[in-house]
């Protein structure tokens, strides 16, 4: 191959892939920081601004509030489904009949489309003519406003018990809370997968050593299978954080009229972005500004990840 | 031993039945009459309750408004459930309470053919199709070059296309709407497949499967005179199809649920792909709980009946996801 001048084959090869990937990613990432400096409208570049749009930002009440949704979202729904995935890949791997058919069962919300299952649970979610309502009758406990409520989930318990906690320290809303549930339901059977294979290349041998030891299933759990599992975790952990932080879809769907209600508590950070952007102001410079900010957050903890991931890697 | 299995199956049986329940009352509700639903009637089983008035010769269908005496108040109504009169006398003798399992599969075709949902159905299936071929073309000519050829850049461009990967979509889909639009693509089928002809997953994916292929074989391919592309085209493409079926499913499924970039995209209902319209089709039916679940269901049916055949592939490829390099 040195023989030869230069060789354009790798490159002629290389060329659609690169296309596209140049002139559809590239050059909007670039042109997202150049957008946000700009006063931009749908015809094309207008004055230049400087950092007015992250100003602007940083005294907009609806973006702080709908980062303080997105991050109960993360906050709630990440470590939720890393447990239940990990305890659900644990009992799939114990078994061998049916293995797949479980698995099955457990994967089918991951591949149905976001949009049917938000309208299938909007519903579930309805007051009058939902099925969680029903259930709740069934048990005998009175019916919640679900999607409606916009009273924080821990305000709403102590309020049960007799004590009242002042607003901002009640949580998300119910209704944040129901998509909180969806979300964890959605993403379940992909984290059990995951788990499941890393689950699978653990070598037996550290088992059957832990059994002649006289090591119980429970200390064989925190001594062998958490520690070796760890770079699975790491990567559970960052994706479903990173989806998380984009959840839109069920927003779009699920909540309001107005969207993001009630009162704007299950507003997230994508869908106000959308909102900014594509909705009534149509201000595709703010918008792109927001975009950059959720960007470098996403950035920021997953290098923070990589960094804990360094430091405790088996 | 045998209890500890026992009660992970029980475990597993209960979760699993946990987690499908959306799917199954989504399936019951799609086939009970609205009126049953409006009635509060929310349980799983479609069994329908109503009064029947009958006047000697013909059946209605009624609603007691009001009794009086030996004889009530009624509205009437024909077998489509639209109401025919309002407020007749009639006789309690001639009304009977009837309680039954029945099946409203009309609000399929109902909900089907309210909005253009073959329509819909057809853009997706062609805006997927040509999304993965594209995928794959451009996908196994760039794993190629990474993988068997050495070049300049080739480790810069690498890491630049795997840094793109982690670029989440929100961050680019307001730049690319403004380039789009420059380029004219707003609401055209160009905007719903151009931009994603290449996936630099399946690229990574691809590349990891052709550095498997023993160099001899191309050695040996090279000595008998195959041309480059030949040896991609009859000894490389050949020898990866497990994964090259892997990555197109994983591209299909994709391209067929993404929503956020469609709806931003496109505007006219010509061009509405399937979840769009589903959306649509939401707000213009959101008090319609049946006929929506009708439309859920037949929307996700495509999906989940590919599921069910490939499953075992299915789920490798989205565990595959989780492997990196």
């Amino acid at each position: 191959m040195n023989k030869k001048k230069l060789d354009f084959g790798p490159y002629i090869y290389l060329l659609p892939a690169f296309i596209i990937i140049f002139v559809f990613r590239l050059v909007p990432i670039v042109l997202s920081f150049i957008v946000s400096f700009f006063e931009w409208t749908v015809t094309g570049a207008g004055e230049f601004i400087g950092l007015e749009n992250y100003a602007i930002m940083m005294k907009d009440k609806e973006f702080w509030q709908s980062l303080l949704n997105t991050f109960y979202l993360v906050i709630f729904v990440v470590p939720s489904s890393l447990i239940l995935s990990l305890f659900f890949a644990n009992l799939l791997n114990n078994i061998e009949k049916l293995k797949s058919f479980f698995r099955s069962v457990y994967f089918i919300p991951t591949v149905t489309s976001m949009v049917a299952i938000s309208i299938v649970w909007k519903i579930i979610f309805n007051q009058q003519t939902g099925l969680a309502n029903f259930f709740l009758e069934k048990i005998g406990i009175d019916p919640l406003g679900w999607l409606a409520e916009s009273r924080g989930i821990f305000q709403m318990l102590l309020a049960n018990i007799g004590i009242e906690i002042p607003g901002w320290a009640g949580g998300p809303s119910l209704a944040l809370f129901s998509i909180i549930i969806v979300t964890i339901w959605k993403g379940l059977g992909y984290n059990t997968i995951i788990y499941l294979a890393g689950l699978q290349n653990i070598p037996n041998v550290y088992y059957e050593a832990a059994d002649i030891d006289g090591a119980g299933k429970v200390k064989q759990f925190f001594k062998i299978t958490w520690p070796l599992i760890s770079p699975t975790t790491y990567y559970v952990l960052m994706m479903t954080t990173i989806v998380t932080f984009q959840v839109f879809s069920q927003i779009y769907l699920m909540t309001g009229p107005p969207v993001g209600g009630p009162l704007g508590t299950t507003k997230v950070i994508v869908y106000f972005l959308f909102d900014k952007g594509f909705g009534e102001s149509n201000n595709l410079s703010y918008a792109s500004a927001i975009a950059l900010i959720l960007f470098g957050i996403i950035l920021g903890l997953t290098l923070l990840q990589k960094k804990l991931e360094k430091r405790v890697h088996y | 031993m045998n209890i500890k299995k026992s009660i992970n199956y029980i475990i597993l049986f209960v979760c699993g039945f946990a987690m499908i329940i959306p799917f199954i009352w989504m399936l019951t509700t799609s086939v009970k009459s609205q009126i049953e639903v409006n009635k509060g009637n929310v349980g799983f089983a479609p069994i329908e309750e109503y009064d029947v008035y009958n006047n000697g010769e013909k059946e209605y269908y009624i609603t007691i408004v009001k009794q009086d005496g030996d004889s009530s108040f009624v509205h009437l109504f024909n077998e489509d459930m639209e109401r025919i009169r309002s407020y007749e006398k009639v006789a309690n003798s001639s009304i009977r309470h009837e309680k039954k399992w029945k099946l409203h599969w009309d609000n399929f075709s109902k909900a089907f053919n309210k909005v253009p949902f073959g329509r819909y159905f057809l853009n997706t299936i062609f805006v997927s199709c040509s999304v993965v071929l594209g995928v794959m073309i451009t996908g196994s000519l760039a794993a190629y070059a990474f993988a068997t050829m050495k070049f300049k850049g080739q480790n810069f461009i690498f890491y630049l296309f795997i840094s793109m990967m982690m670029v989440p979509q929100p961050v680019y889909l307001i730049p690319s709407y403004v380039l789009l639009n420059h380029l004219g693509w707003i609401d055209t089928y160009n905007a719903l497949i151009i931009p994603w002809i290449a996936n630099i997953f399946t690229i990574f994916l691809l590349r990891q499967q052709f550095k498997t292929i023993p160099r001899e074989l191309f050695d040996a391919a090279e000595i008998d005179g195959c041309s480059r592309f030949k040896i991609l085209w009859k000894i490389v493409l050949p020898l990866s199809k497990s994964v090259i079926v892997t990555s197109a499913i994983f591209g299909f499924i994709g391209s067929w649920n993404s929503f956020m970039w469609p709806l931003i995209m496109t505007d006219s209902p010509e061009l509405r792909v399937l979840q769009v319209g589903l959306s649509y089709f939401s707000q213009e039916a959101s008090t319609q709980t049946s006929l929506l679940m009708a439309a859920s269901t037949f929307s996700i049916l495509p999906l989940v009946v590919l599921f069910l055949i490939a499953q075992k592939q299915i789920i490798a490829s989205f565990a595959s996801s989780g492997l990196k390099g």
